[in-house]
């Protein structure tokens, strides 16, 4: 290998990684953003430029009205979702890799569809519905938490399917020769090993919930979301304590994943 | 796993039960009354029901009324997926073949920017290309952008927007399709004298195909229907279909012809999306 092929070669290994560090950095650009207007002191209400360093959003994060409350509701919302939509969606999943049944076809497009529908089809026909029903005066946190397990749920299928498929069913055959029944099987060979993708589903769920705002501002009724307050908001003003609440949310996320990825490698799979 | 291990019983029927029932009553059932809700006469209200009419001119008002919308949605969203895929392969090409023990460490940092809430992200690109901001004035600088000239209120901040908020559903199944390659290929076509292009051209991008077509399917989808980055980075002359669909449902009460531009967006999209995916040919889905 002559020296101009060696260049040549260093160039092209290190010329991807370059740009992979540069789409990463585009990535957290944002993030940097966010993080900085946290320390934000406007100017004016509807200033997105940062003007003034201050501690006061940090310190007070509660004192925009409205906004801590509509936190909370975001967290019950995405817990109740996402424990509904774990459990709904991992029995689907189970039937799908364990089992057999007539209409396979249709229940894959029935999983499938809500993946591919966008959210503004989704929202707007479910407020179609309830309206139709004659339920568009008491919507409410019930309709949001109803479409949000809706949307998560095909999530929560496809992420625990893809954990079942890559499982050896061996293991649970070679239980079951062991004389272990069916329900000892599951519990001590089953779950065990198919509980990370259990876990990834929720996480996945949690984080599309607390998210939501398309879907959820069709059905919201007079409940306000973290989403919904942010939008409504955008409209007079950004509160800095908005980007106090994206950082916490960014930094518990982080800790999350990277916690999880340190407690995994020491439990070998 | 071989089909004679799957047990015939009826516990895949009751497995299956609650979360098929909940799709069937809140996607399936909506859905449809969507379909019925585009025919409906447009001259009724919430107030006083509609009458069935089976009014399929519903549809022709709404493509002639909003065809500006629609073009705009299908030609920002194409702009913004085919964006993300040049960012997005580098990154996971990266990520698959270059990381080596950073590989988890990256991945993680691809997810993390987006648990900060999507409305937040897009705020902050309102920080970052404001009038007075960085990139801006680095843009008049090196004039590329008129000394007046801005980027919020453009096409340009909706699709940077876009392109932006979709891209980890463009890097993740493109990293989980390269990851799956076999190196030995890759040596293999070497061994043959491709060059390290040649090699990419012929092995690597084909087997990558289930990926590219994942993720252009999955970035495609939510930013043809997005309404929220024209809100929030462009003006109504940016306004894409999400936002003539919202504001008919929410505001105009117009409820038939909104349905009848939802149900356009969603069979367009299912329509590109068949073609698209028999064109580039893949596994199934799901």
């Amino acid at each position: 290998m002559s020296a101009l092929q060696r260049t040549g070669r260093w160039v092209t290994d290190h010329l991807v990684m370059v740009v992979a560090m540069l789409v990463l950095l585009y990535m957290f650009l944002p993030i940097f953003f966010v993080v900085l207007m946290s320390f934000n002191e406007p100017a004016s209400k509807l200033s997105y430029e940062f003007d003034a360093f201050t501690l006061d959003n940090w310190l007070h994060p509660c004192q925009q009205s409205g906004m801590c409350e509509s936190v909370v509701t975001s967290l019950q919302i995405g817990f109740l979702a996402t424990v509904v939509a774990t459990l709904l969606g991992t029995l689907v999943a189970f039937a799908l890799a364990r089992h057999r049944f007539r209409g396979r076809a249709g229940t894959s497009l029935l999983i499938f569809l809500p993946m591919a529908t966008p959210e503004v089809v989704m929202g707007s026909s479910l407020l179609a519905l309830f309206s139709s029903a004659g339920l568009a005066g008491s919507l409410g946190f019930w309709s949001i938490l109803v479409a949000h397990i809706m949307f998560c749920l095909s999530f929560v299928v496809v992420t625990v399917k893809a954990r079942l498929a890559g499982l050896d069913a061996d293991y649970e055959q070679a239980a079951m020769d062991l004389y272990a029944n069916e329900w000892q099987t599951f519990w001590r060979i089953t779950f065990p090993l198919v509980f990370p993708g259990i876990l990834a589903a929720a996480l996945l769920s949690f984080s599309l919930s607390f998210d939501d705002f398309i879907v959820t501002n069709f059905n919201h009724g007079n409940t306000i979301t973290f989403p919904m307050y942010v939008w409504g908001s955008a409209q007079r003003g950004i509160p800095p304590q908005v980007n106090v609440v994206g950082t916490v949310m960014f930094l518990l996320a982080l800790a999350l994943v990277l916690g999880g990825s340190v407690f995994q490698r020491r439990r070998p799979a | 796993m071989s089909g004679a291990r799957r047990r015939r019983s009826l516990t895949g029927y009751y497995l299956l039960l609650p979360g098929m029932l909940w799709l069937l009553l809140f996607f399936a059932v909506p859905t449809i009354q969507l379909g019925a809700t585009s025919l409906y006469d447009q001259n009724g209200s919430l107030d006083t029901g509609y009458a069935m009419t089976w009014s399929f001119g519903n549809y022709i008002d709404a493509l002639s009324d909003y065809r500006a919308p629609f073009l705009r949605s299908l030609l920002y969203a194409t702009s913004a997926t085919v964006l993300a895929l040049l960012l997005a392969y580098p990154l996971a090409y990266a990520i698959a073949f270059k990381a080596g023990r950073w590989k988890n460490l990256m991945l993680v940092l691809v997810i993390a920017p987006f648990f900060t809430s999507f409305l937040v992200r897009t705020l902050a690109w309102k920080s970052i290309l404001s009038d007075n901001g960085f990139v801006v004035s680095t843009l008049q600088a090196l004039h590329i952008l008129a000394p007046d000239g801005r980027l919020l209120a453009t096409c340009v901040a909706v699709i940077t927007g876009l392109t932006y908020n979709f891209l980890p559903f463009m890097v993740l199944p493109l990293y989980a399709s390269l990851e799956k390659i076999d190196l030995r290929l890759i040596e293999a076509g070497k061994d043959l004298y491709a060059n390290g292009f040649t090699a990419f051209r012929k092995i690597t991008l084909p087997l990558s195909m289930p990926g590219v077509v994942a993720g252009t399917l999955l970035t495609f989808i939510p930013a043809a229907g997005d309404y929220i980055n024209t809100k929030l980075l462009g003006t109504p002359a940016q306004n894409m279909i999400g936002n003539v669909i919202d504001n008919l449902f929410l505001v105009q009460l117009n409820y038939p012809i909104a349905a009848a531009c939802s149900v356009i967006l969603m069979v367009v999209i299912v329509l590109m999306v068949l073609v698209y995916v028999r064109r580039a040919g893949t596994e199934e889905l799901v």
